[in-house]
């Protein structure tokens, strides 16, 4: 790992349970003009729970989404699990890159703020499509696999129901079990609890919460400050498509160094810290 | 309706005996017209499926294939397609029986109509699908064909409906090249008679009657595919 470059404060660096699973190099982002990711560099750790956090706007989004080229980076080199991909922005490389980037996308499973079930099928066809279509796996395999991980969310007796049918933090918790149907090295969640009314948050940040207890590597782009505390190996903190600063969840969400980290979290404590501050 | 015909019937112009005698035989042509409608519907639903992905295609020329084909249709009478294949294209030896050559006209047609309208039903698939497809590892064709189009297609349900129901009384433009459904039934009695009035009002009795029927049935299944959406 010579071609790490910790940014952590010295004594703060988390203990690594294991290889590094996601490892994001001089990721650049522009969307036309706009410089939106200026360089960033991310290891994640196998087992780690890191979380983005900084005010909306600072490219945590984007950051996450080009982690599995949902959108495509500009410059800079992806590698999950231990495939490596260089931007492509062009186009230049065809066929080729595509497939890699879906190679990236079958280690990577992603959560997003509105769930995207697929409200044409029902619970347990959302969960083993892909297993079958994508894997190629037998049915009463992924149906088994399904219900293993319906279980694991809570949601078992909403097996045969319609997304239309379910509240959203019961759609955001098939989401999850969906996206571990496919069993990926790593879960990223894109503000998974933004779109959720306050009562129904709690229930998806406990399955999220016993994922990351559990040891399953996770990154998370979140507001919220108290998950963050309880459920992160590591917080990471980015504003103005940079990272800022990071470390684990007691120092920097106790005692930042950097005078911004400082200012977002005293301005997010003080709006009470809701999904709605962003 | 109803009153038309009374009040036409007190003022004599309509003879019981003569509707008796020619109704079955205009009736006839009911059977001709619904066969013209669902083959004619399903063959422009199948250009369209074609048409519509090919219009969202990134390849330039099957792209531009596609949108000649809408401009092209879509920038020419109905009545001179039909025309076009049943007079025009024996000059370049290519010959196709009346009802045969009608329902390729009528589906060529339609399908370049409903091309843009699965088209949009396609755009109308919110993008968060594709990306959750995307995100899970499949391919582009899977996620066209198990992710959007199901979607895209109860999407258009009720425009597709609307375009059914249009067909109905566009077939009756066939009567020019004699394929021998109800407009042409109904003139060929109605002239040699000179009872057009009556020869034309048990032909638009018909239409109607079909467009309601299939009104009726749009609806259910319109109904039925709600069920389970968002």
């Amino acid at each position: 790992m010579s071609d790490q470059q910790p940014r952590y404060p010295a004594g703060t660096m988390p203990r690594h349970l294991g290889d590094v699973i996601v490892r994001a190099r001089g990721v650049h982002k522009f969307f036309g003009e706009l410089h939106v990711l200026r360089g960033v560099d991310l290891d994640v750790w196998q087992a780690e729970a890191v979380m983005l956090v900084g005010r909306s706007g600072s490219g945590k989004t984007t950051l996450l989404r080009c982690l599995n080229f949902l959108e495509e980076p500009t410059l800079g080199a992806i590698e999950v699990d231990g495939l490596r991909v260089e931007a492509d922005p062009l186009g230049r490389r065809g066929r080729g890159h595509g497939e890699e980037i879906r190679q990236i996308r079958l280690r990577a499973g992603m959560l997003f703020q509105d769930f995207n079930l697929f409200p044409h099928m029902s619970v347990l066809q959302n969960l083993i499509e892909a297993p079958m279509r994508v894997k190629g796996m037998s049915r009463d395999e992924a149906v088994s696999l399904a219900d293993q991980f319906l279980d694991k969310v809570g949601l078992m007796d909403k097996r045969e129901e319609y997304p239309a049918r379910l509240s959203g933090g019961q759609k955001q918790r098939v989401a999850i079990a969906r996206a571990l149907c496919m069993q990926p090295k790593v879960l990223m969640f894109d503000e998974p609890t933004s779109a959720l009314d306050p009562e129904l948050i709690g229930e998806v940040l406990r399955v999220m919460e016993d994922l990351a207890h559990e040891g399953t590597t996770m990154i998370v782009v979140t507001h919220e400050m108290h998950f963050a505390r309880e459920a992160a190996d590591r917080v990471v903190f980015m504003e103005d498509g940079q990272i800022i600063e990071q470390g684990p969840p007691e120092t920097m969400l106790n005692d930042p160094r950097d005078p911004r980290t400082k200012q977002f979290l005293r301005r997010f404590l003080d709006s009470g810290g809701g999904p709605g501050a962003d | 309706m109803g009153a038309l015909v009374a009040s036409l019937y007190s003022t004599g112009n309509i003879d019981p005996d003569w509707l008796r005698r020619n109704s079955p035989f205009i009736l006839q042509g009911t059977q001709t017209t619904v066969i013209i409608c669902v083959s004619s519907i399903i063959l422009a639903t199948a250009l369209a499926l074609v048409g519509s992905v090919s219009r969202l295609s990134g390849n330039v020329v099957v792209n531009s294939v596609a949108s000649l084909y809408v401009s092209l249709i879509r920038g020419t009478p109905l009545l001179v397609q039909i025309l076009f294949i049943y007079l025009a294209l024996p000059q370049l030896g290519i010959v196709l029986p009346p009802l045969e050559g009608g329902i390729l006209a009528l589906g060529l047609n339609y399908g370049a109509y409903m091309t843009e309208i699965f088209r949009a039903g396609i755009q109308a698939v919110p993008r968060g699908q594709r990306e959750a497809a995307q995100a899970l590892g499949m391919k582009e064709r899977l996620i066209m064909r198990r992710i959007v189009m199901p979607q895209a297609i109860r999407i258009v349900v009720p425009a597709i409906g609307n375009e059914f129901i249009a067909m109905i009384k566009d077939s009756s433009l066939l009567s020019v090249v004699a394929v021998t459904e109800l407009l042409w039934r109904a003139r060929r009695v109605g002239v040699r008679d000179f009872e057009t009035l009556q020869a034309l009002l048990v032909a638009a009795v018909v239409y109607w009657t079909l467009t309601i029927l299939f009104s009726f049935f749009q609806e259910r299944l319109e109904r039925r595919m709600a069920r389970g959406d968002r």
